[in-house]
């Protein structure tokens, strides 16, 4: 398998400009590469979220491949309905028989909440299409709320800081993990600055034999308070951290895929964004010991689950 | 501003027929920096081209060529990803610009 940027530069863009997602976001940088990636012709279905909303503005799109779209939580389902009129048109001899992927963006507030049950019964179906998790931690598209992917201690609008509160109390839910124990033949971790992970673990996925699922990091300048232009930083920062470690489960065998050893502590990462200064502020903050912690025991899980040696 | 259609010729269901459509809209406007490439030192590895958000590279040939203008939203990301740092953010002014403000994109 070879990715190289210059050959791949030569295909035509399927994602257009003139969208209206923020200056610096994430997610389009993650949508060009995932669909630069694929080797097969796409068929996409969006769920509702900042990615829908802005690049599909009536009339318009920002889309060169076939989209549908249906609501917020069912994307997943839609994509498996797709997947088998078209088998079904093919078995009738009403549609050409020829390799397509199909593919589901959704955010994590489509993913880890709302479009939950939908993405588990399409991935136990065992509809053969790859689903994007576009994770920023939040409900960005409807003004920056809680999800169930937002970090401990993240202030979102639905989690304030103040003398009362202090940002989101709970620890986030482990989404990939919950897929992996679906026993689907490709999960994944990736992050927006790692082309060359995410592209490579997208081939992964359009040649695994049924679903597969990647949970890709998307960080969002406007919701996690930090510069435009810090976009790919921030992701490299909350890798290196350990707060988004890269992995691969492939047919039930994990696997790290990044460094094998956390190269900074949590503060590195959480100085970088403005949505946790109300506890940086403080090098002792509890909440700070708290991510620590609970980083450095995901960690050794993960790693035990990869059967690698812990050489911390 | 380019023209609404006509409910007569909007598709059923509300199919859009443009692939790419977006493409009238110039979100150059929301810039208050602009990247200017110093070509001399590009080792058109590409990088700026694969991380950049807004699709605002012109590539020929697998040659880095020029900045789209129209839509590059001046985020910033290509200058800090170069290996070779050979982009400059610089100050972007209206004036300088050879088109007119059109739809903008925002609401
Ligand atoms: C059933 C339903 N509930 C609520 C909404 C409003 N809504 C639209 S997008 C969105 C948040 C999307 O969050 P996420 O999936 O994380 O995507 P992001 O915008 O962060 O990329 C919400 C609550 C909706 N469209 N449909
Ligand atoms: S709010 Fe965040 S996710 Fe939404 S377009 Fe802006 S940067 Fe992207
Ligand atoms: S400043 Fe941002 S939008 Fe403009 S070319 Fe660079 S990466 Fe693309
Ligand atoms: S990242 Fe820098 S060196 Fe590479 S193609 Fe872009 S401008 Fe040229
Ligand atoms: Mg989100």
């Amino acid at each position: 398998m070879t990715l190289k940027l210059r050959e791949l530069s030569l295909a035509p863009d399927l994602f257009g400009n003139g969208h209206g997602l923020c200056a610096g976001c994430a997610e389009s940088v993650s949508v060009r590469q995932i669909l630069a990636a694929l080797e097969n012709p796409p068929v996409v279905a969006l769920a509702t979220g900042c990615l829908e909303v802005s690049t599909t503005r009536f009339p318009d799109t920002t889309w060169k491949v076939p989209l549908i779209h249906s609501a917020f939580e069912n994307a997943a389902t839609t994509i498996g309905g797709v997947e088998a009129a078209y088998k079904a048109l093919v078995r009738k001899g009403r549609m050409e028989d020829r390799p397509l992927t199909f593919l589901v963006f959704g955010g994590d507030g489509a993913t880890y909440d709302i479009g939950f049950q939908w993405l588990s019964g399409a991935l136990e179906r065992g509809h053969k299409f790859i689903y994007i998790c576009l994770n920023n931690e939040g409900y960005m598209n409807t003004g920056i709320q809680r999800s169930s992917a937002t970090l401990l201690g993240a202030w979102t609008t639905t989690t304030p800081s103040g003398d009362a509160r202090s940002g989101k109390p709970e620890w986030h839910k482990d989404m990939t993990k919950i897929i992996a124990a679906h026993g689907i033949p490709y999960v994944a971790q990736a992050a927006s600055h790692n082309w060359k992970d995410l592209m490579t673990k997208v081939r992964k996925a359009e040649q695994a034999d049924g679903p597969s699922f990647i949970n890709v990091l998307t960080p969002c300048d406007r919701g996690w308070r930090f510069e435009p232009e810090k976009t790919m930083e921030v992701s490299q920062l909350m890798v290196e951290a350990g707060l988004w470690p890269l992995y691969e489960v492939v047919e039930g065998k994990w696997k790290m895929t990044g460094a094998r050893q956390k190269k900074r502590p949590v503060m590195d990462a959480l100085l970088s964004q403005k949505r946790f200064s109300h506890i940086t502020k403080n090098a002792d903050d509890a909440t700070i010991a708290a991510i620590q912690a609970k980083v450095d025991e995901e960690w050794d899980a993960l790693l035990a689950l990869c059967a690698i040696p812990d050489t911390q | 501003m380019s023209e609404q259609p006509l409910w007569k010729q909007i598709q059923p269901g509300g199919i859009g027929v443009n692939p790419g459509s977006t493409d009238r809209v110039q979100t150059g406007d929301w810039r208050t920096e602009v990247p200017v490439i110093d070509f001399e030192r590009c080792t058109h590895c590409m990088i700026c081209w694969v991380d950049c958000p807004d699709t605002s590279f012109e590539v020929a040939d697998s040659k880095l060529v020029a900045v789209d203008l129209k839509h590059c939203k001046g985020c910033g990301i290509c200058a800090q990803v170069c290996p070779v740092k050979c982009i400059d953010m610089v100050p972007d002014s209206a004036a300088d610009r050879d088109t007119e403000p059109s739809e903008n994109g925002a609401g």
